[in-house]
């Protein structure tokens, strides 16, 4: 713990950084006549979220925060494999979703989900990741009229024929 | 009554033959999913109030077998809008409402890669005219009254618009230009906002679209001073216009619907098509009438052309505001 | 008594069977809408426009109203039976709604948002009745320079929400007010932070991106893992005892906030450029200053419930009072209302009050109904959504995350922000673990769309002179008060200190 507060706070230190230094394409500075210019709102904000991560180090420096006087890892192995599975699985179920459809990408990750990490039974993963994403493209291309992406073009004739039931 | 089915057949048969040239095209094509109307700027404003009109036409009439979406993409001044249609993976069920940042954002941004004249001309609904509006307690009551209470201001005179680089801002550049006017220009998020601050008297005046004034100038609150139109309006006849002051400008919002790039010669006519009806319809030509809208129609190659004037006309008075 | 005359008849026209049908109906869908993250009333209001060409003018426009409310009452249930706030205006909800949730009283917190949205909004309407003219033009009276002071108000209210870690709240703020300037400056008319050069970001990072990557993914995340992915929530079986003991537990623990929101956020959601989230955060800030036991907010206070959930609805049917006196929406979806009302041939204005007295007065004798129509069918809902509570986590929560990304998709249909929601929910999950508060910053990525703009314009009127917000008579004292409320926590801790040395 004591570890990941210094680095996060350096991390995010940098990334202040970078913002000061995007921001600065716009003039930052108080023009006469006309106040803040277009970069000044974000600078000097990014100014303000440097100067936390400062105080944090500082504090992180006195052992003021629990998590610096901490010995405790951030994470057991349990805790990594459980972040690991359950953020992966997230990361895959968008990545899918380019490529086999929204709807395909949810039916998927419900399987992984369900079967793989909720050790549910096949019948009930199956019914669940079968019917979910059925459900779903009733409610949003049917009823709301949201067109939610279809993937590679292989996904095609799925969609026309699905789209001849509900218009 | 002798309505028989042989009348019936015969009828139908008659009006098949006189509209086939058209009818026939669009057989050829239709669309096979919903189709993806894209509105150029955020949700109110004019050009959604106009997307969701027509789209209501559409939906209401039954004229397509397919929805169109309408989906509000105004950031970075219609820039999402802009490269949403130029990476559009199925250009066929692609169509966007255009406003004028139509030709400005790709001149302003040229890092956005936007070549307009690659988009498919569809329909032109209309080009919505410019007025220059004061509040009545001003007492203000011409455009002669305006100009020497701006000069005697000296740089203090205050008027709103939607921001740099956007259709009001050009009115207003050119105006100072010509009259050598000093304002005070403060930028808004909206043409509502622009015309609410000038009915609480925030700022002193404005250059509103007719549909964003209507209500406070039926209400007696504001007064049209000068209008930015070709001819005399039909809703303001004794309002003059900038040309009638001597100076040959006129600047109209373009009202139009476009096809992503690369849109296929048939489904371009099938939505040529669709939106004709919806032009010539009752409800659209009333609509012209009600919000001051001009009619402007255009087969596509004229339109290929008006773009081409329009980018070099906006390239020109971007180069002169911002030089 | 002209106004109850009036007032008689538009009643008499909202019960009409065919719009009390068109209410129910409306209120009905617009429940489901809200309650769906990443949808909102605006894309209930949007779908069903073209319909509403069907019936007349003022059946159209009570349908549109009833989802409009419907929305509002849905939006709570996403915050508390998901933990995700479906839309801005519900994120205070979350605060002390999820909460409740996990102490298995997920029951509570519902019955007392449906009760505190039912007092908001007909509190609302009554204000609207007697009112409405008038509270136009003071609407009107509100500039850039006062919208900022208020939005200055709405951050001091605030100040005492973060956790006990300065720094790292003050980081989450500027963060999140940060992140809400990406994309395009409107004032100076060019691209501004486009991260890395993606021009996915030039559309700027709404709300909705950081709110369900934050509490839809991160939250989530982090549940699971401190659980070990064996979260037992025992939310009881609903019965009809225990809906009325709740009721009750509802209005003894929660009438304050909800007096507090009802009347607050009415004259917030009236100024035009503020609308209904401003209102609700607010309430729930001011509903913890002044409440005795200020420890409980955020820990599962039916008042923290409360507060937001009145102030929402009022705010939203304050909010359709300049957009029908003034003609300028309060809301994208009071700007869909009102595109509508266009399309009837009717004019929003200081005139329609006048010309088109009959339909204002049925669109104002159905806000009466539907707040009625809504809290009942809202209340028979409850046990279904209680219901789904109880299934198993790990049947619950892979929901919650299909839910977050199609309902992220949903709201802005780019898979851009697809990849910011799931980099900003690792991200918030990284964070809480070293207690970062995460609220600050999606308070702040609401205000400060706001916030910088009226700033700036107000300092563009001015010259440049910051006095401006000083020397105008509304902007003035609400800038006073708020930079008192900012510096009172410094303040009492200097007290502190002085009295501890002197002892």
């Amino acid at each position: 713990m004591r570890q990941g507060e210094i680095s996060l706070a350096g991390i995010l230190a940098l990334f202040s950084l970078y913002l000061m230094w995007k921001s600065a394409e716009l003039p930052i500075g108080y023009m006469r006549g006309q106040g803040p210019g277009g970069g000044f709102w974000p600078f000097w904000l990014s100014v303000g979220m440097l100067l936390s991560c400062v105080a944090i180090a500082w504090n992180w420096w006195r052992g003021k925060s629990p998590a610096s006087v901490s010995d405790e890892p951030l994470m057991d192995s349990f805790g990594w494999l459980t972040v690991l599975h359950v953020g992966g699985g997230v990361i895959g179920f968008v990545a899918l979703i380019s490529v086999v459809s929204m709807y395909g990408a949810v039916c998927l990750f419900l399987v992984y989900y369900l079967r793989f990490l909720g050790r549910h039974s096949w019948v009930l993963t199956l019914v669940l990741a079968l019917f979910v994403p059925v459900l779903l493209f009733f409610f949003f291309e049917g009823a709301m009229q949201i067109s939610m992406p279809q993937g590679l073009p292989f996904t095609q004739p799925f969609f026309d024929m699905m789209y001849d039931i509900i218009y | 009554m002798t309505m028989t089915k042989r009348f019936f057949l015969g009828l139908a048969a008659g009006t098949a033959l006189a509209t086939l040239p058209m009818t026939a095209f669009a057989q050829d094509w239709q669309p096979t999913r919903p189709v993806d109307f894209t509105i150029m700027a955020g949700a109110g404003g004019g050009a959604d109030q106009i997307a969701r009109f027509v789209q209501s036409v559409v939906e209401a009439n039954n004229l397509t077998n397919r929805p169109l979406v309408p989906t509000n993409r105004g950031g970075g001044s219609g820039a999402e809008a802009l490269l949403h249609m130029n990476g559009a993976r199925d250009p066929d069920h692609t169509l966007m409402v255009t406003l004028n940042s139509f030709y400005t954002t790709p001149i302003r941004q040229e890092g956005l890669g936007i070549d307009i004249e690659t988009f498919t001309p569809i329909t032109m609904m209309g080009v919505d005219p410019f007025v220059l509006w004061v509040h009545k307690d001003s007492g203000i009551t011409d455009f002669e009254g305006y100009l020497a209470k701006v000069r005697e201001m000296n740089g203090e005179y205050v008027m709103g618009g939607t921001g740099a680089g956007q259709e009001d801002s050009i009115v207003i550049a050119y105006m100072s230009g010509v009259y050598d006017l000093d304002i005070k220009y403060i930028p808004y998020d909206g043409g509502g906002a622009v015309a609410k601050d000038l009915a609480g008297q925030q700022i002193m005046a404005t250059v509103n679209n007719p549909a964003e004034a209507k209500g406070f100038y039926e209400a007696g609150d504001f007064v049209p001073l000068l209008a930015f139109s070709d001819e005399r309006m039909e809703a303001y006849p004794d309002v003059p216009t900038m040309k009638e002051m001597g100076h040959d400008f006129s600047y109209y919002n373009q009202r139009a619907i476009v096809g992503a790039p690369g849109m296929s010669d048939e489904a371009a006519a099938y939505y040529r098509e669709v939106f004709g009806k919806v032009y010539d319809g009752e409800e659209w030509q009333s609509y012209l009438v009600s919000e001051s809208l001009s009619p402007l129609p255009m087969d596509e190659a004229e339109t290929r052309a008006y773009w081409a004037t329009q980018v070099a006309n906006h390239r020109k008075l971007l180069a002169e505001i911002e030089g | 008594m002209e106004v109850l005359s009036f007032l008689t008849s538009g009643v008499l026209t909202a019960l009409e069977p065919i719009n009390l049908g068109l209410i129910l109906i409306g209120v009905t869908i617009g429940l489901f809408i809200g309650a769906m993250p990443g949808l909102g009333s605006v894309n209930g209001v949007a779908i069903l426009l073209p319909i509403t060409f069907l019936v007349p003018p003022a059946s159209a426009i009570i349908f549109l109203a009833a989802i409009y409310y419907g929305a509002m009452y849905g939006g709570a249930i996403s915050s508390v039976a998901l933990g995700i706030p479906g839309a801005s205006t519900a994120v205070a909800t979350t605060f002390d709604g999820r909460p409740l949730a996990l102490q298995g009283r997920a029951s509570l917190a519902l019955v007392t948002a449906a009760l505190a949205s039912f007092v908001g909004g007909t509190v609302a309407t009554v204000f609207f009745t007697l009112f409405a003219p008038l509270l136009a033009t003071v609407a009107l009276n509100f500039g850039p320079p006062e919208i900022f002071a208020l939005m200055l108000l709405a951050f001091a209210t605030f100040v005492g929400l973060g956790g006990d870690d300065i720094p790292k709240t003050v980081f989450s703020i500027c963060f999140g007010l940060v992140l809400a300037t990406v994309g395009f400056d409107t004032i100076s008319g060019e691209p501004r932070l486009v991260l890395f050069d993606i021009q996915g970001f030039i559309r700027g990072i709404g709300f909705i991106v950081l709110a369900i990557g934050v509490y839809g993914i991160g939250e989530m995340l982090w549940t699971i893992e401190q659980t070990r992915g064996e979260i037992t929530t025992t939310n009881p079986k609903m019965t009809a005892k225990g809906l009325a003991s709740d009721a009750k537990e509802a209005v003894q623990r929660g009438w304050k906030g909800t007096w507090i929101g009802s009347i607050l956020g009415f004259f917030v959601g009236v100024l035009p450029a503020a609308g209904a989230t401003p209102g609700s955060l607010m309430s729930y800030g001011v509903a913890k200053m002044l409440s005795k036991t200020p420890e409980e907010y955020g820990r599962g206070s039916p008042d923290g419930v409360a507060a937001p959930e009145a102030a929402n609805n009022s705010a939203s049917t304050g909010s359709m009072l300049p957009m029908l006196t003034l003609g300028i929406p309060g809301s994208p979806t009071t700007a869909i209302l009102l595109g509508g009302m266009v399309m009837w041939g009717l004019t929003p204005g200081p005139r329609l009050f006048i010309d088109e007295s009959e339909f204002v007065w049925s669109l104002i004798g159905s806000f009466y109904i539907s707040n009625f129509a809504a809290v009942l069918i809202n209340l028979a809902f409850i046990p279904l959504f209680v219901w789904m509570l109880r299934m198993p986590f790990t049947i619950l929560a892979p929901l919650i995350f299909v839910l977050s990304i199609v309902g992220g998709f949903a709201a802005s249909r780019s898979m851009h922000d697809l990849w910011l929601i799931v980099i900003f929910g690792l991200g918030a999950f990284f964070l809480r673990k070293f207690d970062y508060p995460l609220a600050p910053a999606v308070l702040a990525i609401v205000l400060g769309p706001i916030a910088e703009p009226t700033l700036r314009q107000s300092l563009l009127l001015s010259s440049g002179d910051p006095s401006i917000f000083f020397t105008r008579p509304i902007a003035g004292p609400i800038t006073v008060i708020a930079i008192i409320l900012i510096l009172l926590p410094a303040i009492k801790m200097l007290r502190g200190k002085r009295r501890v040395a002197a002892d």
